[in-house]
């Protein structure tokens, strides 16, 4: 379970969320170089300001050089001459040669925390986490700010506990590699913890909705994970008879269905019965099981067309496209029975290549 | 300059605000008459360090009472020093590890210029400060201790390190605390609001006023 569950999950806060959510979506700080941990500087700035006029009179010889303008001589403008000056059949892309402003190449340090004469610039560099425990510093900032405003409408007259709360499902709080990415300094789990429940400390006051732009800074708005299955949307027929339409793969084979409410229950593939069509029983049974699972035999009409690979694999395109086809004419439960049944998901299994 | 600087010093430490301000009860706080105010028979940690005791009358109903003269002087010799080092652009730290007082500390620091360490003291903070920090590092000159004891009613390392560093240390010891290794203790209450309060406002007239008479300004 990740830490900022476990630590929310301690706290009595309404606003945190109680169930176990499986971690989908993840960003690349958590395979990124930690910058923080490089250590001190290995590049003196007096060394990277030579590399960055280097680079730029490099830009303006390479201009000159392909005979265009070196003012507007953009970054695409010098991968494309690269390119062409340096041809290279390298597979490897990060092998081929480049040329890029040495603020990408060189990676990002912490500048020189104080200045000539030796007095530190941020009024917690003693700590050692200036940033982290400055941030610490706000929030509870913030806190004492909105108690004395609640104190204040209490004076008036004016508090109420029903004031506009902020929205907190669909997001995560930040992970601690993405913070420490954000601060470029190392924190450990304690200090995380204490950071998060600081945060809900500060949503469980009635009146945080004050800081909301802070908080959401905070927080990772999650895929929305409900768009999984696009359902197509049900067309209408001029005699206003209900169609849909879907797709369906299998293996190399591509069906497209249309499913007609129109009660008869006929299934007629690229132009020909389906008797006809598929003259094995077991690819039949695998057109009918989406409706037969469903409780729907009869009320539609299917008219489809396949093509590619062979009959086995077309029948299972055919199911794919006949159940996502459904899912327009079914209801919520029924969706989440059919996903359960694996009516909706694509068989991944392709011909493996053949081996000495 | 301390004179001109300070010469607002007795008026406030003679105030009646003062008097509620510095009597000490073993680290306890004097919130209601019911508080819990344990005696040193009961817990061996509150005992009264004896070498605070010259600057005590004694302790009445097991809370310590301090001489206020006495006080006065050590928070003027103390004031005194720190108005020093600030006009020579000295790096200043204030060190608490009071919990209760940590925002109100770090505020000051930050509205006066110089330093705060109020959360947990990792190990070679000043005894390993090329590593801990960058090569090239400027300690601080002086470090004020706002509360001498950490969380556990035990001495604060920074004590003990400074005066290995020699940086000179200005603090607030109470009657619980040792005031041994500090070149300016100054005996006061380390526990109430009103005290912390006072000592920060203190500290930070006596600092803006020295780095104004730096800059040329005077008041």
């Amino acid at each position: 379970m990740p830490l900022w569950l476990i630590v929310s999950a301690t706290m009595d806060a309404v606003s945190s969320v109680k169930l176990p959510v499986r971690q989908i979506y993840v960003s690349s700080s958590l395979w990124k170089k930690n910058l923080a941990a490089a250590g001190p500087q290995k590049f003196t700035q007096e060394f990277i300001d030579k590399q960055v006029e280097e680079f730029e009179v490099g830009k303006r010889h390479l201009a000159n050089m392909m005979e265009e303008d070196p003012e507007t001589f953009t970054q695409e403008d010098i991968d494309r001459s690269i390119a062409y000056l340096f041809p290279s059949g390298l597979f490897e892309k990060r092998a081929r040669p480049f040329m890029k402003h040495p603020e990408e190449i060189f990676p990002k340090q912490t500048a020189i925390q104080w200045d000539a004469k030796g007095r530190p610039f941020h009024f917690l560099f003693y700590t050692g986490k200036q940033s982290y425990y400055s941030l610490l510093h706000d929030v509870y900032e913030k806190i004492l700010a909105i108690e004395r405003h609640q104190d204040k409408m209490r004076n008036k007259g004016l508090f109420t506990s029903d004031t506009k709360q902020i929205l907190l499902t669909g997001s995560r709080w930040l992970l601690k590699e993405e913070i420490e990415e954000n601060l470029v300094e190392n924190i450990s789990d304690q200090d995380y913890m204490r950071l998060i429940q600081l945060m809900e400390k500060l949503l469980s006051m009635p009146y945080c909705s004050l800081e909301k732009e802070f908080i959401l800074k905070f927080r990772k708005q999650l895929e929305v994970q409900s768009s999984k299955y696009e359902i197509p949307a049900l067309q209408y027929d001029p005699q206003g008879v209900a169609f849909s339409v879907a797709d369906g793969r299998r293996k190399t084979a591509k069906a497209s269905i249309t499913l007609r409410d129109s009660g008869s229950g006929n299934i007629t593939i690229n132009g020909r019965n389906y008797l006809h069509y598929f003259p094995v029983l077991q690819n039949r049974v695998q057109l009918m099981f989406p409706l037969l699972f469903v409780g729907m035999m009869g009320r539609f009409d299917i008219e489809g067309s396949v093509e590619g690979s062979g009959h086995s694999a077309q029948a299972g395109a055919l199911r794919l496209a006949i159940s996502r086809a459904l899912l327009s004419f079914v209801s919520e439960g029924e969706v989440e029975k059919m996903r359960q049944a694996g009516l909706l998901t694509a068989d991944p299994r392709i011909r493996e290549r053949k081996k000495p | 300059m301390a004179a001109g600087v300070l010469s607002g010093v007795r008026q406030v430490l003679r105030g009646p605000r003062l008097v509620s301000a510095v009597f000490s009860c073993h680290g306890q706080t004097l919130s209601s008459a019911s508080a819990a105010v344990k005696s040193a028979p009961d817990t061996g940690e509150n005992v009264r360090w004896d070498l605070m005791k010259p600057y005590l009358f004694g302790s009445r109903l097991d809370i310590d009472i301090i001489d206020l003269e006495q006080t006065a002087e050590h928070l003027q010799r103390a004031l005194n020093f720190t108005a020093h080092v600030a006009y020579r652009s000295g790096i200043i730290l204030f060190v608490s590890r009071r919990r209760q007082f940590s925002q109100l500390i770090e505020t000051t620091a930050r509205e006066c210029g110089e330093y705060a360490h109020t959360r947990y003291w990792k190990g070679g903070l000043l005894t390993n400060a090329p590593i801990q920090y960058s090569p090239g590092v400027r300690l601080p000159d002086l470090i004020v201790f706002f509360s001498t004891l950490n969380n556990v009613f035990q001495q604060h390392v920074g004590i003990r390190d400074a005066a290995k560093m020699n940086i000179p240390t200005v603090g607030i010891v109470d009657s619980n605390c040792n005031p041994s290794l500090i070149a300016y203790p100054v005996p006061g209450n380390d526990d109430t609001p009103v005290a912390m309060e006072m000592y920060c406002r203190l500290f930070k007239m006596t600092i803006n006023r020295a780095k104004d008479k730096r800059r040329g300004l005077t008041f």
